[in-house]
């Protein structure tokens, strides 16, 4: 690991404020990522600030009945939080799902929204990688590209973002709040967080020099059945090859509202508004989840042997919708 | 840097690197080699240890983030002749081979016992109000951050279920 220069911040606007005048600075949580990533020196930063301590770390009620998250309040704690259980059930699924019970002990929300993807490239200096290293070319469209993207890569990078809890974040219309270091703050939609690759695939959010992820807010809860599915390689502690976040509600046998995100399969939390148009006062039906599974699909475009997993989405889309639509979870 | 912490109720002032993990402070600098290092990076839980009551993967935590914290290793929970129940489990169930991986293996045991206790659900309850039954089932998806690479797993969850009353 490179040297670095600790420092500790006591405020969040102390915290935005230091960062935006330091060459290579990262902020510090719960650091499951960033030390993994310091450890391979993938991440060199000169300055980590310890924002560990900020009174982040409080799960508190809207004005307008939804729920603001702290930036450092653990996976572990909001899954365990029994508001995000009643009526959140879909984040604390996603969460349950990911990593492992040591690891949301330590991971923080804000953390979680910000980790890196997981793409061997990004994680193996000896092959280029546009992420890692800007204009090194993209070591995955020709090479093991199993894990990655099928929907909103490019031609200079195809990696996938590893969240599950920002999958069921973006299903839920999730804001994020942010400090920023001229003291100001400002708030942004989750599905406006995230930047797709293009050809500047190191430049993964909208963030810019010293903001902070100070909150994400939930809307209010909209009721009707939350379903977080992942497919993945083993059952437990690994990253989602396909997972559907869905939120959907029946009116008289219709369907009344879709809210639908995606993990495993793109640059960001995926979700398609086309795709919820089409499903919402429709009847629920085989045709019709054909139907979703085209609009979702309608750009796919496989790199060898990622392939399957445009007929794993296919399937996985129809067998949530269907458990949500009364058939079995 | 100069930070000062309890390990096992004892207090310590230690002058470390920043750089310095959590588990190289508790190996290399307090002679406390009980937390293994298998891989280094958060993915075998060799290295579990519990910070402030809860499990973490001390390989993934700077030293100098914990100002103030209480640890407790694997040489905290018991001492020869005075085993802790999941230490005394994991020997009459012969809950390993090699023995590596077991003390981070009863670290985090010892940690999830009290998260069902508390009542988090885990990614295979079926509902997530309800207080959590120890099952089989739910012991190995809470344990998952543990690797045994002599697998050893169904002695490792005989000894969880026995102390935690699971097969009742």
């Amino acid at each position: 690991m490179k040297a670095f220069d600790y420092q500790r911040a006591d405020s969040a606007q102390a915290a935005a404020a230091m960062a935006a005048n330091a060459q290579g600075v990262r902020f510090i949580a719960g650091g499951t990522n960033l030390l993994d990533l310091m450890k391979l020196e993938i991440e060199r930063p000169e300055t980590v600030i310890d924002i560990s301590r900020l009174p982040l770390d409080a799960i508190e009620d809207t004005e307008d009945g939804g729920l603001r998250i702290g930036a450092l309040v653990t996976n572990s704690d909001l899954a365990a939080d029994a508001r995000v259980r009643r009526d959140y059930e879909v984040l604390a699924r996603a969460l349950l799902s990911g990593a492992s019970g040591q690891l949301r002990n330590k991971a923080t929300t804000g953390g979680n929204l910000l980790q890196r993807t997981r793409c061997f490239y990004f994680y193996n200096r000896a092959m280029p990688c546009n992420k890692r290293e800007p204009g090194s070319g993209c070591a995955a469209l020709e090479g093991r590209n199993r894990i990655h993207a099928i929907l909103g890569g490019s031609e200079h990078c195809i990696a996938t973002h590893p969240s599950d809890m920002a999958v069921a974040m973006m299903a839920l219309g999730a804001s994020v709040e942010i400090q920023s270091p001229d003291g100001k703050t400002k708030t942004l939609a989750l599905s406006e967080l995230y930047r797709l690759p293009g050809d500047t695939p190191h430049l993964e959010t909208e963030l810019e020099q010293g903001d902070l992820i100070t909150g994400v807010v939930l809307p209010a809860p909209v009721g009707g059945r939350q379903i977080y599915r992942k497919v993945r390689d083993r059952a437990s502690y690994a990253f989602a090859l396909v997972s559907v976040a869905a939120v959907i509600g029946l009116e008289d046998g219709k369907i009344g509202s879709a809210q639908l995100a995606f993990g495993g399969l793109a640059p960001m939390p995926w979700r398609n508004s086309d795709l919820e148009d089409a499903l919402i006062g429709q009847t629920p039906s085989p045709e019709l989840w054909g139907r979703a599974a085209d609009i979702l699909l309608a750009d796919a475009k496989g790199h060898g042997e990622n392939d399957f997993k445009i007929a794993l989405a296919r399937r996985t889309l129809a067998h949530v919708l269907d458990a949500a639509c009364g058939g079995e979870k | 840097m100069h930070l000062t912490l309890t390990v096992n109720g004892t207090e310590h002032a230690l002058d470390l690197d920043p750089r310095t993990s959590l588990l190289d402070m508790l190996r290399d600098h307090l002679d406390l080699t009980g937390s293994k290092k298998g891989c280094d990076h958060g993915q075998c839980g060799a290295c579990t240890v519990l910070l402030n009551g809860r499990r973490i993967n001390s390989c993934l935590s700077l030293a100098v983030m914990h100002e103030g914290d209480e640890i407790t290793t694997i040489e905290g929970l018991g001492e020869e002749g005075k085993l802790s129940p999941l230490q005394a489990a994991f020997v009459a169930h012969d809950g390993y081979q090699c023995g590596y991986c077991t003390p981070g293996q009863i670290c985090s045991a010892t940690a999830m016992l009290g998260e069902v206790e508390a009542g988090w659900p885990s990614h295979v309850s079926d509902n997530l109000e309800d207080q959590p039954q120890l099952t089989d089932a739910e012991i190995s998806e809470r344990m998952s951050g543990n690797l045994c690479r002599c697998s050893a797993y169904p002695n490792i969850v005989d000894a969880i279920s026995e102390v935690g009353g699971g097969r009742k």
